[in-house]
Formats: C-alpha cells, structure tokens, sequence
C-alpha cells in the first residue's frame, strides 16, 4: 500500500509537524493546527475553551484524497475551515505549495485562494437564492479577473457540461432543481477557477443514497482528470471509504488514528475506530462479526475527560489512558494513538487482533 | 409468516394519500397494501418523496389536513378500521395501540416541561393514573429504555439532554402506554453512528420483551438489513417489492431494489466508481405512463411503457411490481 501520502515522519510520533521539509509531493500541509474557541465569560459565567481542534498535521498531495471521519463535534468541519484558513488558527500553521498561509497579504491570500475551494454539504443553503445559476458559478471567474463575458460564459457553460448541468440551467435559479442537481452547481462553482485543492464538507449526506452515488462518482472522476487533491470530510465511514486514499479518524479534535483506506478498514487499531466500523449498519445483514456498541454519548469538547479522551467510553482502558494522552504513534504508515496499541507493553502489530478480541462481546 | 388465515396486527388495503399543490393534487401514497404480523419487525425503505412517511403518518390519520387526506383505503388494525373510527376513538388508538416516534426528538419535546412530566402526562391521559403513579410509571419507562440514572433524568429538561437520550425520551413515552405497533419515523437518521448503533440495539430487544411490532422507516438499507425481518421498498407512491429482508438483499428481483442496492457505499470495498441508478425520481405530477420506473429501468421492455405493474406474488413471501420480473417468476441478476 502507498502510504507515502501520509508523509509520515520517521521516528516518533510528536514531532510529525516537525517532519523535515522533504514533502516533495506536498501540495497542502497541516502543521500542528489548533484552534480554539472562547465561550462564555459573560456575567453568568467564566470564560471557556472549546478544544475543537487540537495538533492536527496532514500532508495533501495531488490527485489524492484524505477522508476526514468522526461523528459531530469531532471537529473535522472546523478543520476543514481552518485548511482553507477560512478560520485562523489559535496554533500551528497551513503550508500551501510550501508557503505559509499566514504570512500572505490580504491581497496574496485572495489569490492563493483561487487554487482552494469547498463544496459544501447542503446545496439549499449555500446557494444564492437570488442569483441564476451561470453567474453563481461564474462568479469567481471576474471577481479574480479570469474571464469576463463571452468567454467567462463558455468556460462556464464547459464546466456546467462537464458536472452534468444542461446549459438551459445557465439562467435558472437553484430553487428549480433537485438536490443531487444543486449538488453538482455547487461543484462547478468550486472548480470554476481551477483549484488544486478542495475540501468536500460532507457532500452527500443530504443526498439520497442513488443521487449521492452519482456525486461520489463525479468527485472522483473530477480528481482523476485535474489531480485535484481532496479533504473529504464525512460522518459516513462506507462514503469515506469509496473515495479516500488515506483516512483519518477524528476524536473530540485529535486525530486518533491515520492510515491508508485499506489499512483503516481491514485492520483498524484504535478502539474508537473498531467501534465506529462496527457500529456502521451493513447491507450484509446480521450474520456478520459481532458489534462492539460503545455505551455513553461522545463527551463535551467543553470538558475534555483527562488522559485519552476516548477513555470513558473505552472497553479496554487501562489506568494509564485516565491521566496521559496518548500521542499519535506511527507504525509502518499506519497511525494510533492509543497507549494500548503503541504502548510499552503491547507491541503496535499484534494489538489489532487483541483489542478486537477484547472488545468483541455479544451484543 | 405467510398464510393468509392468520390474523395480522395491522392491515393496509389499496390505501391511497392525496395532497393539495400549487400544481394540482398529487398521489403521495398510491394504491399501498401491506400488512404487519404481531411481534414482526417490518422495514419501509425508499428514497426521500417515494411515500414512506405519508404512509406511516396515514396509518395514525395524522396527515395535515386540508392539504392532505387519505383518499381510499382500508387500514385495519386488529380487524377494525381505523378509517371509520370518529376521531375521538382514534384518539385512544394513537398512543395506546399504535405509537410513533420521529427523526428529530427536539421537535416532539416540549422544551419547557421535564421529560419526565411529559411521559406522565401521556399516562394519566391514556391510562387514568394519579400525578404520582403516573411520575413512578414515567420513571420505571425511562428505566425500561435504559436511561442513565433515570429517575434524575426525569427531571431533566430536552435541552439537557444529548440527541441519544432525547430519543430514549420519545421511546419511553412511545411505550409507557404499552402499544401492540411502534412505527419509528428515521429513528436514528439524526443520530451519530455510534448512538445509533444503541438506540436500534434499544428498539429491537424491547420489541422482543414486549412482543410489540415494529415498522421501521428508513432510508438506510444497512438499518434494514441488520434489524427488520421483512421489507417493503417504496417508489413513486408504491410499494415496488416486498419479501423477507434476507431474499430481497441476496436476490432483489425489481430493477429499482437492484439499482439502490448496488449504489449503496459498504465498508470493505476499495476506492473506486460506484454503481448508480441514472436519472431522477420522476415528480408525482409528472409521472410516465406504464410503469414509474422505466425510464431509469436497464430491464424495461416495450411494454413497460403501457403496463402499469402491479404488485404480483411470487411465491415465498416475495412481491414485485415488475412486469419484466413476474413474467420470469423473478430475476436472476
């Protein structure tokens, strides 16, 4: 498997944002992302942190794709944003093409933009209700200066082509399609300046599984024929795992466990990430391996538990996870972090088998 | 399961649910016969408009009127039907014979009364218990659905209480009056993976231990293929297949059934296209003549474009409304 995507720092895990700058093929880095948010501290109470997310570094490269997975408040839409530098980060930084995001101008970030796009998971919500659908997806093209009229309009009408949009739709208004339709006028528009990169915010969980099948499609035909390099975040793990090259599991903010797809899906070593598989429902039915059912409900990121914070939900914890968080240890491209998995005492390659067996129970 | 001399728990002939549009009156239910056997978990599946929650909300009479109303049909429940009842009678079906929970428990709260008030509150209605009876019965419920710390909980507020437990909420105040049905409306499609993975751990052993029927809509066929026993895939307004859910998965015989089936993303398979069912649903104002499906149909024949199919038994339980497929007693795909 071609874990090289992954980038993954030799020696140990910490220092992964500290990797030497040998990322050739790195079109976007995460280095150390952290982002907090402060509530509260009104007269009714104290300020707080919201710990969304925490320590994130992740390498991009053309043509590939991370799935960006967790349930809600795991902080991977936060992520996203930051990604795009749609939110600054408290800590930590975003390389893009080995510049750092941060240290543009105003000016130089709106360009750099152009090479950075989202596609969002509602096409109701994000679309101007008001605009036609050619100038919602020509937009970018003169704010940018690329193309004005004639030949902004057949640039656009190509792209309209290319996502499977009539060009009769080029004066319609989005109230007048379907989702999966809005879905694909969401994609043009975020191709329309020919990004590099694009972060898909779970661009088909509101689409009909026959509709969203259609999209999945077209994301990947799209990355196939522009190399473009996708951060598709999604609560879905069969979604994540039909386009991801490499996966990453998110926990109140952290990333728990990074690999590539197959490697996530045949021998997941994180205990969340087991459960989170086999929680998913299957077409294959009920004869299939036991169900781990986590109890509880994912914690407040207002008030992390201390230690790992997977560790009250966790059916194999051991004294250690209640005080000391684990780091994201890499083993052969595959990343846990779990003191169980990476730990002193259980080696990282025999642990996947034994937590499974210790988490098994009959449902 | 079969056998058309056993009594069913719940009976739907030819039911058929219309609304009022701006683009005339549209069929949002069809011509729709099921039945549901007592103790039986039976699955609705279908895609968003093909009908699955009209048809439930028509069992309940709950459909809005004016806009709506249930057109014809029978919907017997225990021999009777619930389509003669005066509604002061359907009244006490709701709640005490059949209940129903929804997607998105937030909306079903009252966010300023106590949940525990609440269940109370729908007990002394239906069952005539006293205040405090009635907050011990709330409690014992909140107990059954395996609330942390119940009788606390009782006293929480909605807004206290995370998506998971407010679904336990709506569970136990489905059940508190002890009904022969629950229908759950997407029960856990608000839900993370991991707390829906336990809600329908939840719903399946207390439909065991109280001998209760489930019908369980949802578009999820994963939901379906791991909790119901038989399913009923739902297009346009009808029900386009019906059979135990292991046949119908291992062996679809609609083309619709095999198109969703193979486009739904599963766990195990590597990076790469998935299968797709080409087109959109067709709008219920606009339907094609013959059958509703064929113009998105790899099977279709001439005649589908003329034949309305209806839903023919194949024998073993299974249903198909597919020309194409009961010609052949069934596809083999």
């Amino acid at each position: 498997m071609n874990a090289s995507n992954v980038n993954v720092a030799p020696g140990n895990a910490p220092g992964v944002g500290a990797t030497p700058p040998d990322s050739s093929n790195s079109l976007l880095r995460a280095v150390g992302l952290t982002k907090t948010f402060r509530v509260g501290g009104s007269l009714f109470g104290a300020e707080r942190s919201v710990h969304a997310v925490t320590d994130v570094n992740l390498e991009f490269g053309a043509g590939r794709t991370i799935g960006i997975v967790g349930e809600s408040g795991c902080g991977k839409s936060t992520l996203g944003r930051l990604l795009l530098r749609l939110l600054v980060p408290t800590a930590g930084r975003v390389e893009f093409d080995g510049v750092d995001l941060a240290t543009l101008t105003p000016r130089d970030l709106r360009s750099a933009r152009r090479n950075m796009q989202i596609v969002f998971q509602d096409p109701y919500a994000s679309l101007n209700p008001r605009m036609k659908i050619g100038r919602i997806v020509g937009e970018g093209l003169e704010v940018h200066g690329v193309a004005t009229g004639k030949e902004a309009r057949e640039q656009v009408l190509a792209l309209m082509a290319r996502v499977g949009l009539g060009a009769d739709a080029y004066d319609r208004y989005p109230h007048e399609f379907s989702g999966g339709q809005r879905q694909r006028v969401g994609i043009a528009r975020a191709l329309a300046l020919s990004p590099r990169f694009v972060v898909a915010d779970e661009p088909v969980s509101a689409l009909d599984v026959s509709i969203g099948a259609q999209i999945l499609n077209l994301l990947m035909e799209l990355q196939d024929e522009r190399g473009l390099a996708y951060a598709f975040i999604s609560h879905d793990l069969r979604v994540v795992e039909h386009v991801s090259h490499d996966v990453a599991v998110m926990y109140l903010g952290r990333i728990v466990e990074l690999a590539p797809a197959a490697e996530i899906y045949a021998g997941a070593r994180h205990p969340y990430t087991q459960a989170l598989l086999s929680a998913v429902p299957s077409v294959e039915g009920k004869d299939r391996k036991q169900r781990v059912i986590l109890g509880g409900d994912v914690p407040s990121p207002l008030d992390p538990p201390k230690g790992c914070a997977f560790h009250p939900r966790c059916a194999i914890a051991v004294a250690r996870c209640r005080v000391e968080e684990p780091q994201l240890i890499d083993d052969g491209g595959h990343r846990t972090a779990c003191h169980l998995v990476a730990g002193d005492h259980l080696s990282g390659h025999g642990m996947a088998g034994g937590a499974e067996a210790h988490l098994s129970r009959p449902a | 399961m079969t056998g058309s001399d056993t009594t069913h728990l719940l009976d739907v002939r030819g039911l058929v649910t219309a609304f009022d549009t701006s683009d005339g009156v549209v069929r949002a239910v069809d011509g729709v016969d099921f039945h549901v056997a007592e103790g039986e978990t039976v699955a609705l599946v279908g895609e968003s408009g093909c009908g699955k929650s009209v048809t439930a909300l028509s069992i309940l009479r709950l459909v809005q009127a004016p806009a709506g109303r249930i057109v014809a049909g029978r919907i017997e429940l225990g021999g009777t039907n619930l389509l003669e009842l005066p509604e002061v009678e359907m009244r006490k079906v709701r709640g005490a014979k059949i209940a129903m929970i929804f997607q998105e428990p937030m909306t079903s709260l009252n966010p300023v009364l106590t949940v525990g008030y609440q269940i109370a509150e729908a007990v002394r209605l239906h069952r005539g218990l006293s205040r405090s009876d009635a907050w011990k019965e709330a409690v014992r419920v909140l107990e059954l659905v395996e609330m942390p710390d119940a009788a606390e909980r009782a006293a929480s507020y909605p807004h206290q209480l995370s998506g998971g437990m407010r679904q336990r909420v709506m569970i136990a105040m489905a059940l508190s009056c002890d009904p022969r049905l629950l229908i759950a409306d997407e029960p856990t499609t608000a839900l993370d993976v991991t707390i829906q993975a336990q809600i329908l751990e939840l719903l399946d052993s207390l439909r065991a231990r109280l001998g209760m029927a489930l019908l369980l809509i949802t578009h999820d066929l994963g939901v379906v293929a791991e909790r119901a026993e038989r399913v009923l895939v739902m297009y346009a307004g009808r029900v386009i297949e019906e059979g135990p859910v292991d046949a119908v998965f291992a062996d679809p015989h609609h083309p619709y059934t095999r198109g969703l089936l193979r486009s739904v993303p599963r766990l195990g398979r590597e990076r790469g296209p998935l299968a797709t069912i080409p087109g959109v649903v067709p709008k219920l104002n606009a339907l094609p003549k013959g059958c509703r499906f064929r113009d998105r149909c790899d099977a279709a024949v001439a005649e589908c474009a003329s034949v309305d199919p209806a839903l023919a038994p194949l024998g073993q339980g299974r249903r198909v409304a597919c020309i194409v497929a009961a010609a052949h007693g069934g596809l083999r795909w």
